[in-house]
C-alpha cells in the first residue's frame, strides 16, 4: 500500500474520482432514459411504446450507476453520506418515490390489463418528472452549500427545472439516434426546444457557484488558473453551437448525423460535470468536510479498490455487449 | 410517535416490501434456467411456453425488487447515519461488493434475457439466463453476509467507538452466515415452488390443459416436496446456531422466562412482558428442551437472564418474536402436507395433474403466496429477535437513528405505505391477470422463432 505514497492521501482521492465517474455515467445514462419519460406527454400512444422500447433493455443497468455512486459515498465517505442525505431528506424521498413509480410502470404498462395502460403511462411520466426535478433540486441545494434559506430554495427550484429540461434534451437526442420517421422528427423538435433550457441551466449553475463561495471564485478567477481553465467555457459554448448546427440537418433520408446530437450532448454533460467537480474539490460536503476528513479507514477502502479494479472493466465489457446487441433503431420489445 | 419508532417502522415496512421480490427472483432465475435447459435438451415447445410466462413474472418482480432496494440504500443515510458511522468500515465493503459483483451483472444481462431471445445465439441467451440467476444469488450472498455479521459479529476491533476490520475471512464466514444463507436460499426455492404450483393450479382450474401448464404444475409441486424437508432440517440447525450465539432470541421464540430444565414446547400462549409471564399456555411437556438440547431435561435459557440489575431490558420484545416464529413454522408444515400430498397423488399410478382432487388444486391457489408469509415471519423472528441491538453487542438501534424531525418521517412513511399497498395490489392483480390470459390462450401459440432470427428480421443495417 505504500507503493504510491500515503494511502490516507491517494485512497480518498481515488474514491472521490470513482464516485465522480459513477455520478457522471449515471447522469448521462439515466439522464437520457429519465428524459424520455419526461417527454411522454408529447407523444402519441404508439410512439410511447417505441420510446419505452428504445430504453427498455438499458434502464435497469443505467439506474445501477446511481446505486454504485450512492454506495461509494456510503462506503468511502460515511460521515458525508449521513450529512448530505439527512440535509436532503425530503427531495431524496421524492426522488425515490419517482424512481419506484417509473421503475414499476415500465413493467406494469405492458402487463396490466389494457384499460389500465393509460394510468401506468401517466405514472411513468410522473415518476420520471419527480425524479428529474428532485435531482435538480438536490443539485441546487448542494451548489448552495446545503443551506436552508429562501434564496437557496428558490435557486434549487430553478436548477430543478433546468436539469429536467437538460434530461429531456439528452432524452430527445437519444430518440433521434434510436427512432425513425415521425417520432424522430418530433424528437428533433423536442431537442431544439430543450437546448435553451440546457444553456440557461449551465449558465445559472456556472454563475452561481463562484458567487456563493469565495473559495470557488478564487479557484476560477485568479492568475494563472483563469487561462488554463478558459478552454472549458469556450468548449462548452462551441459544443452548444455544434449541437444547434447538427439539429438543423435532421431528420434526413439517409439518417446521416443521427448520432451526432447525442454524442455532443454527452460531451457537454461531461464538461459541465468536470467544471463542478473542479469547483468543489476537495470538499464532499461543500465548505464543511473534505474527502480526506470524511474518508473511511484505508484498509476498508483498499479492499473495495481491489474488487473495483477487477470488476469495473468487466462491467464495462458486458455493458458494451448489451449496447451492441441492442444497437440500431429500436424495435418493438418482445419476449421471444 | 418519536423519530426512532417511525424510522424503524419505515425501514421495517420498506425491507418487508423489498424482500418479497428478491425471494421470488433468486430462485425463479434458476427455475427459468431449468426451463431453458430442458428446452435446449428436448426442443419441446412446452418448456419455452413455461419460460415465456414465468420470465414475465420475473421481469415484474425484478423491477419491484430494484426500486424498493434503491430506496433502502438511501435510507441508510437519511434515517440511520449512525450505522455507517460506527460499522461502515465493515458494512461498506460488503455492500460495495454486492453492487459490483451482483447488481450490474443482473441488470445488464436481464435486458438480454428478456428481449434478446431472437437477437442473440441460443447459447448466449442461456448464458444470460444463467448470469442473471447467478447475480441474484451473489446479491443474496453479500447481503446475508452483512446481515449475519450484524447478528454474530467477529473479525473486527473497536477503536474510538468505531469498528475496524481485522480479518475479512472471519467477517464473511461469521458463525451464523452459512445457516442463514442456506435457510434463505431454501426459503426462496420454496416461495417459487409454491408460486409456480399455485398459478399453474389456477390456470388448471380455469380449464387450461396445455402441456406448458402441466410441466409447470409438476415442477412446482415436486420442487416444493423436495425442498421442504431440507428446509425444516436446516431451520432446526439454524435455531441451534442461534441458541449458541443469541440465546435471548431463542428464549423469546420459545416464550421461556426462566432458565431451567424440562421446558415445554408452547403451541399457544400470550406472552405478557409487564407481568413477565405467559397467559393461556398450551404446551407439549419437555418439547423445547428436546428440540434445543435433544434431552428431555435439557436446560433452556430464559428471558429473565437478559435483564440487567438496574432493570434495563436486553432481550427483544417477546410477543412479536414468539408469534412470528409460530407463523413461520406453521406455514412450513402446511407446505409439507400440501406438497407431499399433491406429489403422492400425482405420482400414484403415474396420473400426473389429473390425479389431483379439485380440493387439492383449490388449496394450491392461496398457498401460492405461502412462501411470502413464511419468509416474512422468519425475518421478523430473527430481526425483531436482534433488538435492542442493531449490531449485536456493538451498536443499539437507538444509537444509529438520524435526528430528522418526526413529522418528516411520518410524511415519508405514510407515502411509502400508500405506494406499497397499491403496488402490492397491482402486482398480485397482474399475476392473476397474466395467468387468466395465458389460460384462455390469449398468448398466440406461435412457432418458437430460431435464435438469432431477429438480427436479420428487425434491425436495419446501419
Amino acid at each position: 500500500m505504500e507503493l504510491f505514497g500515503d494511502p490516507a492521501q491517494w485512497l480518498p482521492f481515488t474514491f472521490a474520482a470513482l464516485m465522480g465517474v459513477s455520478i457522471l455515467i449515471y447522469v448521462v445514462l439515466d439522464g437520457f432514459d429519465l428524459g424520455v419519460g419526461v417527454l411522454f406527454p408529447f407523444a402519441s400512444n404508439d410512439e410511447k411504446d417505441m420510446m419505452v422500447a428504445s430504453i427498455g433493455p438499458f434502464w435497469d443497468a443505467n439506474e445501477t450507476w446511481l446505486v454504485l455512486a450512492i454506495g461509494l459515498l456510503l462506503v468511502a465517505f460515511p460521515t458525508a453520506h449521513g450529512t448530505i442525505l439527512t440535509a436532503l431528506y425530503l427531495p431524496v424521498a421524492i426522488m425515490l418515490i419517482g424512481l419506484i413509480l417509473r421503475g414499476v410502470a415500465f413493467e406494469f404498462r405492458v402487463k396490466a390489463p389494457t384499460p389500465h395502460k393509460a394510468t401506468w403511462n401517466w405514472l411513468f411520466f410522473a415518476g420520471s418528472l419527480m425524479t428529474s426535478l428532485a435531482q435538480g433540486f438536490m443539485l441546487g441545494k448542494y451548489v448552495m452549500g446545503l443551506e436552508s434559506t429562501l434564496g437557496t430554495w428558490v435557486f434549487a427550484m430553478i436548477t430543478a427545472v433546468f436539469l429536467t429540461v437538460a434530461y429531456s434534451f439528452i432524452g430527445a437526442c437519444w430518440l433521434i439516434l434510436k427512432t425513425e420517421y415521425t417520432l424522430q422528427a418530433k424528437a428533433v423538435d423536442w431537442a431544439k426546444g430543450g437546448i435553451w433550457g440546457l444553456v440557461l441551466g449551465l449558465g445559472a449553475v456556472s454563475l452561481a457557484t463562484p458567487l456563493v463561495s469565495p473559495r470557488i471564485f478564487d479557484k476560477w478567477f485568479t492568475f494563472p488558473e483563469i487561462f488554463i481553465l478558459a478552454p472549458l467555457p469556450i468548449m462548452s459554448a462551441a459544443l452548444v453551437w455544434l449541437l444547434w448546427r447538427s439539429l438543423q440537418v435532421l431528420p434526413n433520408p439517409t439518417d446521416a448525423g443521427a448520432r451526432t446530437p447525442f454524442l455532443y450532448a454527452i460531451a457537454l454533460f461531461v464538461l459541465a460535470f468536470g467544471g463542478l467537480a473542479y469547483s468543489f474539490y476537495p470538499y464532499v460536503v461543500p465548505e464543511k468536510l473534505t474527502i480526506y476528513e470524511a474518508a473511511s479507514a484505508p484498509e476498508s477502502l483498499f479492499i473495495i479498490l481491489v474488487g473495483t479494479v477487477f470488476v469495473l472493466p468487466m462491467i464495462g465489457g458486458y455493458t458494451a455487449l448489451a449496447y451492441t446487441i441492442f444497437k440500431g433503431k429500436a424495435a418493438e420489445l418482445r419476449y421471444d | 410517535m418519536d423519530t426512532l419508532m417511525l424510522s424503524r417502522i419505515q425501514f421495517g415496512a420498506n425491507i418487508s416490501f423489498h424482500i418479497l421480490f428478491p425471494t421470488i427472483t433468486i430462485a425463479l432465475g434458476w427455475v427459468l434456467l431449468f426451463f431453458k435447459l430442458r428446452f435446449n435438451a428436448t426442443g419441446d415447445d412446452k418448456w419455452m411456453e413455461a419460460y415465456r410466462f414465468w420470465v414475465k413474472v420475473f421481469a415484474l418482480s425484478f423491477a419491484m425488487g430494484v426500486v424498493s432496494g434503491i430506496t433502502m440504500s438511501f435510507q441508510f443515510g437519511t434515517n440511520w447515519p449512525g450505522f455507517m458511522e460506527i460499522v461502515g468500515n465493515i458494512a461498506g465493503p460488503l455492500l460495495a461488493y454486492e453492487v459490483l459483483t451482483a447488481f450490474f451483472l443482473e441488470a445488464v444481462f436481464l435486458g438480454i434475457m428478456l428481449f434478446g431471445f431472437s437477437r442473440v445465439p441460443g447459447w448466449l441467451h442461456t448464458t444470460a439466463t444463467f448470469l442473471v440467476a447467478f447475480g441474484t444469488t451473489m446479491s443474496a450472498f453479500w447481503i446475508i453476509v452483512l446481515n449475519s455479521w450484524m447478528h454474530t459479529p467477529q473479525g473486527y476491533e473497536m477503536r474510538d467507538g468505531v469498528a475496524f476490520a481485522t480479518d475479512w475471512m472471519a467477517i464473511i464466514f461469521n458463525p451464523s452466515m452459512p445457516y442463514r444463507f442456506i435457510h434463505m436460499l431454501l426459503a426462496s426455492g420454496l416461495t417459487v415452488a409454491f408460486l409456480v404450483a399455485g398459478f399453474s393450479a389456477f390456470r388448471w382450474l380455469l380449464g387450461d390443459r396445455s402441456e406448458g401448464v402441466r410441466a409447470t404444475l409438476k415442477t412446482g409441486v415436486y420442487l416444493g416436496a423436495l425442498l421442504i424437508p431440507v428446509q425444516i432440517f436446516m431451520g432446526d440447525l439454524h435455531g441451534l446456531n442461534t441458541l449458541e450465539h443469541q440465546p435471548q432470541k431463542v428464549a423469546a421464540m420459545e416464550g421461556n422466562w426462566d432458565t431451567g430444565p424440562s421446558v415445554p414446547l408452547l403451541l399457544f400462549a400470550l406472552p405478557d412482558e409487564e407481568a413477565r409471564e405467559n397467559r393461556f399456555e398450551v404446551g407439549i411437556p419437555n418439547g423445547a428442551s428436546l428440540i434445543l438440547k435433544h434431552k428431555a431435561d435439557g436446560v433452556v435459557p430464559g428471558l429473565n437472564d437478559f435483564v440487567t440489575e438496574d432493570g434495563e431490558v436486553l432481550h427483544p420484545p417477546v410477543a412479536p418474536v414468539f408469534w412470528s416464529f409460530r407463523i413461520m413454522v406453521g406455514t412450513g408444515f402446511a407446505m409439507l402436507f400440501l406438497s407431499w400430498g399433491a406429489a403422492f397423488l400425482m405420482l400414484r399410478k403415474g396420473r400426473g395433474p389429473e390425479g389431483l382432487p379439485k380440493l387439492v388444486t383449490y388449496a394450491m391457489v392461496p398457498m401460492a403466496f405461502s412462501g411470502w408469509v413464511a419468509t416474512l415471519a422468519g425475518w421478523y423472528t430473527t430481526e425483531i429477535g436482534r433488538q435492542p441491538w442493531l449490531v449485536q453487542g456493538v451498536l443499539t438501534t437507538e444509537m444509529a437513528v438520524a435526528d430528522v424531525p418526526a413529522p418528516f418521517v411520518a410524511i415519508t412513511l405514510t407515502t411509502y405505505l400508500a405506494i406499497y399497498v397499491l403496488l402490492l395490489g397491482a402486482y398480485i392483480g397482474v399475476l392473476f391477470y397474466l395467468a387468466r390470459k395465458a389460460a384462455h390462450g390469449d398468448i398466440p401459440r406461435r412457432r418458437t422463432p430460431q435464435s438469432g432470427e431477429a438480427i436479420t428480421r428487425t434491425v436495419p443495417a446501419e
